[in-house]
């Protein structure tokens, strides 16, 4: 069993997903999500010694695309999503500082 | 530029490339710089909802050609999320592989003889593109950014050397060197100020034979000589202050090449949990031996075993012979000195003549056909044209095409009688009596001085070789 989690560890993966949490709401997700961790450490019952780890439930590997172009989007489709726009571009509010 | 006072540098570079393929890494959108904002865009690479992606095989295969370029371990590899909010990656993460690379380990060896290192080289996918507007006054009461999506998605390859490097000018041999292999192995265009090659430099100082320091890193180094400039101002930035007593803070960089200074981006902290976790939606990569073996086959010789093949054939590898070897290997100019040279023109004209004359007009390279070079070369070599002639021919075939002995006689190049030479000789050294008797004491200068006039004379038409000729003859 590893440590529990801490009400600090919800706060902070919170900053991390710009989420804002209520005093109230910290206390209800560090609960759930401590069940949901639990839940995930049943799985140290089972004896797993001799089997790889794996991210997938299929054995696939290797699928890949030919590099083939296929059609873009309409520009005007685009833009028509974006909040704003500027000279065919995606307009934001002004950004401080450089992509992490 | 190195340290003083027991100071080294140590360095380390990663270095970004896009690849040079049709399509982005995880969609069918063109891979295209220049095109109109927001025309090569999807709902995979703009991070729309429920878009799946799936992975570009040529990527995969420049990928690994890279690798064996740089003697690297292709490697079973997996792909990673990397979580970060900023408005030029619509999906709120970035595509990367991260504790398992597609190229493990590795080296590059420089020109100097020297051997850097190499941690991995793996795949990742670019983003967008942003532009500032406001805070520089440039657009009057804007104060926000546009974002074109073009780039988002666009495959990279990120190289990782090991802390090997001591010194501003080895690091940029290094970059040197390795854009000219990204570029042999068809993986990148090289194009650095069109941003297709952009490094980050890892920078820290110490005493030789110390632990290593505290380093910072310089992000988005775009040409050679920022890169240069930009490690020697970091390190002796550090070095000032370790000598004042003080701490360097580890922290990222940013380089103004307009002011030459560093300063602060931001300081490592929070911000810099990534909550990496593997891309659900991409499966393993582990490409099989079959599929290595044909990178492996299919990979043109890398620019040091170029180097060496034009460099072998020299009699006299003189220093400036070694530079025109190292120019035309740089600028993919071997075919033209290779054919040259199997129609019997000497290597040691035909070097220059590509590292100086195709070089100052490679747009023109189209006109210029490997046997119009070569027959230029030869007429040359005959004596059939005089150096000056023989590079004006070659300016004209590279700005018009054509043949070069019609373009020779429409210049009216039709060499002077050796009888016409002998007559100009005589009229200089009668106008020239003290140079003629210096020439004569032994000066061997004074040759090139009779050999200029000759040509001023004769407005280039004089083979320089009959002057040279006539000279001894009378001397
Ligand atoms: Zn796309």
């Amino acid at each position: 069993m590893s440590e529990p989690l801490r009400r600090e560890d919800v706060a902070h993966v919170a900053k991390l997903a710009r989420l804002i949490l209520s005093e109230d709401e910290l206390n209800r997700f560090t609960q759930q999500l401590s069940q949901v961790l639990e839940h995930a450490h049943d799985m140290n019952s089972l004896d797993l010694a001799n089997l790889v780890a794996t991210a997938h439930p299929f054995g696939l590997v290797n699928v890949v695309r030919d590099d083939v172009t296929r059609p873009s989007l309409d520009h005007d489709v685009v833009i028509a999503m974006a909040p704003d726009a500027q000279d065919g571009r995606f307009a934001v509010p002004r950004i401080l500082g450089e992509a992490p | 530029m190195s340290l003083t006072n027991g100071w080294e540098m140590v360095v380390g570079l990663e270095v970004h490339t896009e690849l040079k393929t049709a399509t982005k890494m995880f969609c069918g959108c063109a891979n295209s710089f220049g095109s109109l904002p927001n025309t090569n865009v999807c709902p995979v690479c703009l991070g729309l909802p429920g878009s799946l992606p799936v992975l570009n095989a040529r990527a995969v295969e420049l990928a690994m050609a890279i690798g064996v370029a740089l003697h690297s371990t292709i490697a079973p590899s997996t792909f990673h999320r990397k979580n970060y909010f900023y408005p030029d990656m619509p999906k709120d993460f970035q595509i990367s592989q991260y504790d398992l690379p597609i190229n493990v380990g590795g080296f590059l060896d420089l020109p100097d003889g020297s051997r850097i290192s190499i941690e991995r080289a793996h795949l990742e996918e670019d983003t967008g593109k942003s532009t500032h507007l406001g805070g520089s006054g440039r657009i009057h009461g804007a104060d926000r950014s546009l974002v074109d999506y073009n780039r988002s998605g666009v495959p990279l390859v990120e190289i990782v050397s090991g802390p090997d490097i001591r010194s501003s000018t080895q690091a940029r041999d290094y970059a040197s060197e390795l854009r000219g292999i990204l570029m042999a192995t068809g993986a990148s265009d090289g194009r650095m100020e069109e941003g297709s090659m952009r490094i980050d430099a890892n920078v820290s100082v110490r005493k030789v034979g110390q632990p290593l320091g505290t380093r910072c890193e310089i992000k988005n180094l775009n040409s050679l000589r920022s890169l240069q400039r930009a490690i020697d101002y970091e390190a002796h930035r550090q070095t000032v202050i370790l000598e004042e007593g003080g701490r360097v803070r580890q922290e990222t960089r940013h380089w103004d090449e307009n002011l030459a200074t560093t300063s602060t981006m931001r300081v490592k902290e929070e911000a810099d949990d990534y909550r990496y976790f593997r891309e659900p939606d991409l499966v393993d990569l582990i490409p099989d031996e079959a599929w290595q073996a044909r990178i492996r086959e299919g990979l043109p010789p890398m620019p040091a075993e170029r180097r060496s093949m034009l460099g072998a054939r020299l009699h006299e590898p003189s220093d400036s012979l070694l530079g025109a070897v190292s120019v035309v290997v740089d600028l993919d100019l071997d075919a033209y000195v290779s054919s040259a040279r199997d129609a019997g023109v000497p290597a040691e004209l035909a070097l220059p003549r590509a590292a100086n004359e195709l070089a100052t007009d490679l747009g023109g390279l189209s006109n210029l056909s490997f046997e119009a070079f070569t027959a230029t070369l030869l007429m040359e070599r005959s004596g059939e044209l005089s150096p000056t002639q023989a590079k004006s021919v070659l300016a004209e075939l590279l700005a018009s095409g054509g043949e070069p002995r019609a373009i020779a006689a429409k210049k009216g190049y039709e060499q002077l009688e050796t009888g016409a030479v002998a007559s100009v000789v005589a009229q200089l050294i009668e106008e020239h009596p003290d140079e003629w008797s210096r020439y004569r004491d032994g000066d061997e200068k004074l040759a090139q001085f009779f050999i200029g006039q000759v040509m001023k004379r004769t407005k280039g038409q004089a083979n320089g070789k009959d002057v040279i000729a006539e000279l001894h003859a009378k001397r």
